[in-house]
């Protein structure tokens, strides 16, 4: 008898039961799961019917919907509610053509694809909190380099385009201020993207682009009635993690614009973080960071009809 | 003759997208390198080239991050808890995604969309519970913590991914396996986990680059400063109300992210094949 299986019969009586064993495998990360992320997620509906404070954690007094008819009555929600969905969605449609486009050529070799495969994935090494400071130093109101090309190429400063002041005051206007988040959103998350859609990209099989060169198909022909079709499926995997990692995001707003001017750039999880912990009312932060689940949810679920609709197809 | 112009356009076109990419990922870090080691005079001056040393370059500003802050402090615990994090995570993930594929039925075949909608609740909308958890296992100011707190993100995620490995990888294999006298355990460590890998490695890489990434738990749970790590000690320690110390943050951030950038970017193929589970088998 060899000595594997010497030490398997003596391991048969728990290990060759599968069904035991799965339950060994799997129970310690169920038991992970519910207690960190099942029972919280119980707790914050409870938190959001109290009237818990920080100072006053304990769920003492049952106030029903109440937290919730003070969120809805706030006028700084509706506006969080709407910038939230536009940054995610404008991320999401400029990040999944910029990933498409950035996958078709790195989907090819070129010289020194290593040394640009660690540029381009700089952002991604980034903390994220380290990068709004990067990006808040970069668009500066006074010292903005972006801002003195602009001077310099005249469509800045007196005489300029853009009107006579020597600065656009990027976190400083509501658009401007929406618009600089969805562009620090889209450079940070462009490298994961591009390597999911990558991972799509290098499972078609090279005889469908040999073909398609056979039969003369220029570039964007290929793209558009090969590539595109082909990537659908992974392309909804992006989609997720993309609007998750834009749409949860507080680190961003936290940094730059503070959700201002007034409420004007505020974002719903940054409300949560603002209300819950700076403000201390633990109840309302909670109850404004639950409206983000079913949004979340129905998204999810529309993704993935659509995943299985187009796998099917 | 034709042909030939239009191989040079595709090359043309091929490296002006490449030199766009490029120029989109690393403008910010370049700014960041040239300011970190910028003078104070030479910074806050508007009327200099913002792109050039008007004053010779500095080294003031990393010494300052070294000696006058809790940089390496900060830096010390992110390693920590990242390397922490992850061997929680492979132990809690790895062990789950086998199951879920091989060992409990049908259902956890096909429990995928379940456990991504676990990783569909952000911690933006778990950190206020999460927040009085910690503070009744008296955590709260610690790294353990975070520590605690950060497989919540990255469980979910490697176990939808080696799922995705273990289920497409052929049973034959296994059961060859057991036919030759392994028992089910062994057929796991010495088969499927070796077949798995570029899927173990790229949950090694997110687990870390999440734990390191996260600010919303690092910044409500610890504001002891010996207890921080990068992403919520560096600000706190360099932007002290309306005092910016711009070279410092700068080089902080760069010396965070360049080695990183090098070590992801490196792995830049294996991480492509770690969301290729058909291409594993």
């Amino acid at each position: 008898m060899s000595d594997a299986t010497a030490r398997a019969t003596r391991h048969a009586g728990v290990t060759d039961r599968s069904t035991l064993l799965g339950a060994l495998m799997l129970a310690p990360a169920i038991v992970y799961i519910v207690a960190l992320v099942g029972i919280p997620f119980l707790l914050a509906i409870g938190l959001s019917l109290s009237n818990a404070t920080v100072g006053d954690p304990g769920f003492h007094t049952f106030v029903g919907f109440k937290n919730f008819e003070r969120v809805l009555n706030d006028p700084a929600f509706p506006v969080a509610l709407r910038n939230s969905i536009l940054v995610t969605l404008a991320t999401l449609v400029i990040t999944i053509i910029l990933a498409t486009a950035e996958s078709e050529l790195f989907a090819r070799n070129f010289r020194f694809k290593r040394f640009w495969q660690i540029i381009i994935i700089l952002p991604w090494a980034m903390p994220v909190s380290l990068a709004a400071v990067n990006w808040l130093w970069l668009l500066d109101s006074q010292f903005s380099p972006v801002d003195w090309i602009l001077v310099k190429t005249g469509l800045l400063g007196p005489g300029g385009v853009w009107g006579p002041a020597r600065h656009l005051y990027y976190y400083g206007r509501e658009w401007l201020g929406l618009g600089s988040l969805t562009l620090i959103n889209v450079w940070r998350l462009l490298p994961l993207a591009t390597i999911i859609v990558l991972a799509g990209r290098t499972s078609i099989p090279h005889e469908v682009f040999e073909q398609a060169q056979v039969d003369g198909a220029g570039f964007f022909r290929v793209l558009f009635r090969i590539t595109v079709p082909a990537l659908m499926p992974i392309l909804v995997v992006v989609t997720m993690f993309t609007a998750l990692m834009v749409f949860g995001d507080m680190a961003l707003i936290a940094m730059t614009t503070h959700g201002g001017p007034g409420h004007s750039t505020q974002l719903i999880p940054y409300l949560a973080y603002v209300k819950g912990v700076e403000g201390g009312a633990l109840s309302e932060g909670a109850a404004v960071a639950l409206f983000m689940f079913p949004i979340l949810l129905a998204a999810a679920i529309g993704a993935l009809r659509f995943a299985s609709r187009s796998e099917s197809n | 003759m034709n042909l030939a112009i239009k191989k040079r356009l595709r090359r043309l076109g091929f490296w002006l997208g490449m030199l766009f990419f490029a120029a989109f990922a690393i403008f910010p870090t370049v700014w960041m390198l040239i300011s970190a080691f910028k003078q104070n005079a030479d910074l806050y001056n508007a009327a200099n080239n913002p792109f050039l040393f008007n004053l010779p370059p500095t080294l003031k500003h990393i010494t300052f991050l070294f000696t006058n802050t809790d940089f390496s402090v900060f830096l010390w615990n992110s390693v920590l808890i990242g390397v922490m994090v992850v061997i929680i995570t492979l132990l809690l993930a790895v062990p789950a995604a086998y199951s879920l594929s091989r060992l409990v039925g049908r259902w956890g075949e096909r429990s995928g969309i379940a456990v991504f909608l676990v990783y569909l609740i952000p911690p933006t909308l778990l950190f206020l519970p999460l927040y009085q958890v910690i503070s009744l296992l008296r955590a709260a100011n610690t790294i353990w913590a975070l520590v605690l707190v950060y497989p919540t993100i990255t469980v979910p995620f490697c176990t939808w991914l080696l799922l995705g490995f273990f289920k497409s990888m052929p049973r034959e294999m296994e059961e060859a396996a057991l036919i030759d006298g392994y028992s089910r355990w062994q057929a796991f460590l010495k088969v499927s986990l070796p077949l798995a890998w570029p899927g173990i490695a790229t949950c090694v890489v997110f687990a870390f680059a999440l734990s390191l990434s996260d600010y919303i738990y690092a910044a409500s749970f610890v504001s002891e400063t010996a207890s921080r790590p990068l992403n919520s000690g560096v600000p706190t320690a360099l932007i002290r109300g309306d005092i910016y110390f711009w070279q410092s943050l700068m080089a902080a951030a760069a010396i965070v992210t360049i080695p990183l950038a090098i070590g992801y970017g490196l792995l830049f193929d294996k991480l492509i094949q770690g969301f290729q589970p058909e291409a594993a088998s």
